[in-house]
């Protein structure tokens, strides 16, 4: 338990962290202060200057690696950008929770936007992945079992988009949609797990100890940056949702004139 | 029914499916039947893997690597400790291979004993590390192997 809270403290307390903590409070202080531009931008605009520091130190001031050499910079956006498309299905699948428990649109119009989102970033998992294989594994791709497991992962989200646009009825979409999503959900742990389950070309999970100083800071940074971006992204997605469904709405009936 | 209380078991049903299925693989042995690649030991222990392509696992046997420059071939043992397996390999090995590291081989064992490929993958551990005049200990790179 005092390692559990002495160890929360440090991640709590970590310089590099400080980029998140000071996002989220400048995100709050924008949606209170109701400034004339919408508050996600704030996010937007922190998260696309931290990225381009991370990046520009992951190439510039970070060691090479020891095995990999110059190659293994890549890690600086392929870690991140796994580690937020599992944040992001989870977004999805806590608001389609809220959906489902709520029966608020406002739910429905989060789950399109973050699954939307999820994809491209599974996507960039994969293509940045695939890219990093190649010149260290020796392999554009294989079927072992992380890989595999975040194909598919991928390829169930799409299926979700897929189904979502085939419902018409604005709440049954939104239930077949939260229901979908939630089932999806069940990729997440599989790709999270796999490389422990099932022996696999992917190594298993970095931890603190087994990573270079300068390496892990400059990851933790562009993985806050990656967030940033991505509450951006899940936000302008979630008001063009709004926009939508207001215009399917149905007209409201004409009152005749001279009616009462 | 009322619409609101249909969601919500929904929901429930779903999350129930979720977690039945994750409960299922989590504990069942599915990994028995999910193998990405044979050890040697693994390998030997078969009868029925001679001239099927499959994947070999283990690490590079220090001492064993004929590297032949001008006809672009490699050949190397495949250790996983307890047995060893000689690899034939068409073409030149990648940038990361070298004595010690964990490899996965795809090709077929062929009755002079000998696993023939064309196709060397190179596994890395999960350590990141910065060049510091020695090199990263050999062993440490294929402690993920042990695994399953």
């Amino acid at each position: 338990m005092m390692s559990f809270l002495s160890g929360l403290w440090a991640i709590l307390t970590e310089p590099v962290n400080f980029i998140g903590w000071l996002g989220f409070a400048m995100m709050a202080g924008a949606i209170r202060m109701k400034p004339k531009f919408a508050w996600e931008h704030t996010v937007g605009v922190w998260g696309l200057l931290w990225l381009t520091i991370g990046c520009a130190l992951g190439l510039g001031w970070a060691p090479k690696e020891a095995m990999m050499g110059e190659v293994g910079r890549i890690l600086y956006v392929h870690v991140p950008a796994a580690w937020i498309a599992m944040v992001v299905f989870t977004i999805a699948f806590v608001s389609a929770l809220g959906y489902l428990f709520s029966g608020r649109l406002g739910w429905d119009w989060a789950v399109e936007a973050a699954c939307e989102v999820g994809v491209v970033l599974n996507g960039l998992l994969l293509v940045l992945g695939s890219i990093f294989a190649k010149p260290t594994w020796n392999t554009w791709w294989t079927w072992d079992p992380r890989l595999t497991a975040s194909l598919v992962m991928m390829l169930t989200f799409i299926g979700v988009i897929l189904l979502r646009g085939a419902v018409r009825d604005p709440n049954r979409r939104a239930t077949w949609t939260g229901v979908a999503t939630i089932v999806a959900y069940l990729n997440i742990p599989i790709t999270y797990m796999s490389v422990r389950w099932w022996a696999s070309m992917h190594q298993q999970q970095s931890t603190p100890a087994t990573m270079n100083d300068e390496m892990k800071m400059v990851m933790r940074m562009c993985a806050w940056a990656f967030l940033m971006i991505s509450i951006w992204f899940i936000a302008r997605r979630w008001r063009l949702a709004q926009a939508n469904a207001m215009a399917e709405m149905p007209e409201p009936l004409e009152i005749p004139k001279g009616a009462r | 029914m009322n619409e609101a209380v249909k969601r919500r078991i929904f929901a429930l049903v779903a999350l129930a499916v979720a977690a039945g299925a994750l409960g299922t693989i989590a504990f069942s042995d599915m990994g028995e039947d999910l193998v990405y690649y044979w050890s040697p030991t693994e390998l030997l222990a078969r009868d029925d893997a001679m001239n099927h392509t499959v994947r070999l696992g283990g690490q590079v046997e220090p001492g064993t690597i004929d590297w032949d420059k001008e006809a672009q071939t490699v050949s190397f043992s495949i250790s996983d400790g307890s047995a060893s397996v000689p690899v034939s390999c068409k073409g030149n090995p990648p940038q990361m291979f070298r004595e010690g590291i964990g490899v996965v081989v795809e090709g077929e064992l062929q009755p002079d004993g000998v696993f023939h490929t064309e196709k060397i993958m190179v596994k890395h551990s999960n350590e990141y590390k910065a060049p510091e005049g020695t090199e990263t200990d050999p062993r440490k790179l294929y402690s993920t192997l042990d695994q399953g």
